[in-house]
């Protein structure tokens, strides 16, 4: 069986004689290049490479790195964390400091309501005999 | 007793020495096509003889335990494969390690070609053509180039490289197609 041949009966494609012809040379030379490289890399004297030092390099800067990583995703990690945990304290200071200043509008107005309760309840305790002063002084201020 | 404890030990120590032999027999033997399948792979005669070495190293490991069932050029050539696997899979997950490899360029790879009897453009020509193939090679999925690699530069049969690959001959022809059509379509495609 030629090299046409088992192309046709691999790939299922023969039609085209010529393209074979060619792919056949191609392919065929492939094989003769990759076998002469071969062999004369097998032939040629090859030093041991690599030296361990530049592994053991290799290898340190390799977990050097990997622990830079670990640390800084760590440290991301815990810096959001405490970030979260001061923008909540702050938060809650807010709250409460708004919660504190309500109450305390609200006290200075029941005061103010209770002093103006007292006020009137006084006003209407003047004698008689001053009535229409009092009278008097009420149209006066109202004009 | 004693002289049949000695008989077994002598037997023992002949047994593992013809053992050493025809396994030293065997690299003698298949080491070239090992070194060449791998290197036609990797392009990097460095790495192919690193593969090399360690595919007969776990050869000689496992050598008790090869019982024969394929041919040894089978077996070493399944070891080879996975090897190199292995080689690409770690070298993907190691990603921080200097990527450099010693890969020779096609165009160098191609100088490998014998003049013959050609002409000067014939030469260039051929060595042109030598290059788009292996362009292709390369393109290929790990799989068909094996594939291609074992059955047009090492010229094994379909169901010998079915046998090395563990794929059935089917898929082995399916494969083949798929890497012949993309050769072509290489070489078609620059013309």
């Amino acid at each position: 069986m030629n090299f046409e041949d088992k192309i046709d009966a691999e790939s299922g494609v023969g039609k085209f004689a010529d393209e074979l012809g060619e792919l056949d040379e191609a392919v065929s030379n492939f094989r003769l290049s990759v076998r002469a490289w071969s062999d004369a890399e097998l032939s040629r004297p090859r030093a041991v490479a690599l030296p361990v030092r530049r592994r053991i390099w290799r290898l340190a800067a390799g977990w050097a790195l990997g622990c830079v990583l670990v640390a800084g995703s760590l440290s991301g990690g815990v810096y959001e964390h405490l970030h979260r945990q001061q923008l909540a304290r702050i938060a809650a200071d807010r709250a409460a400091e708004q919660q504190r200043l309500a109450a305390q509008e609200r006290a200075r107005l029941e005061e103010e309501d209770l002093l103006a309760k007292v006020d009137s309840d006084v006003s209407r305790e003047v004698p008689s005999a001053m009535e229409p002063l009092a009278q008097l002084m009420a149209e006066d201020e109202s004009k | 007793m004693a002289a049949g404890t000695a008989m077994e030990t002598m037997t023992m120590a002949t047994a593992s020495e013809i053992a050493a032999e025809e396994f030293s027999a065997v690299v003698t033997k298949h080491r070239p096509q090992i070194f060449r399948f791998l290197l036609s792979s990797t392009r990097d005669p460095d790495l192919s003889e690193t593969l090399t070495q360690e595919c007969f190293l776990k050869a000689h490991r496992n050598w008790g335990s090869f019982r024969g069932d394929s041919s040894a050029m089978t077996w070493l050539m399944r070891i080879a494969i996975n090897l190199q696997k292995d080689h690409w899979r770690n070298r993907r997950l190691q990603f921080w390690r200097q990527t450099q490899t010693h890969a020779v360029n096609l165009d160098e790879a191609s100088d490998w070609l014998p003049s013959g009897e050609r002409s000067v453009e014939q030469q260039l020509l051929a060595k042109e053509r030598v290059r788009q193939v292996g362009e292709a090679v390369e393109g290929l999925s790990e799989r068909q180039r094996t594939v291609f690699l074992l059955r047009y530069v090492e010229e094994m049969e379909l169901s010998e490289i079915a046998r090395t690959t563990g794929l059935n001959e089917g898929t082995v022809k399916a494969h083949l197609s798929r890497a012949l059509a993309r050769v072509r379509a290489e070489l078609g495609g620059r013309r």
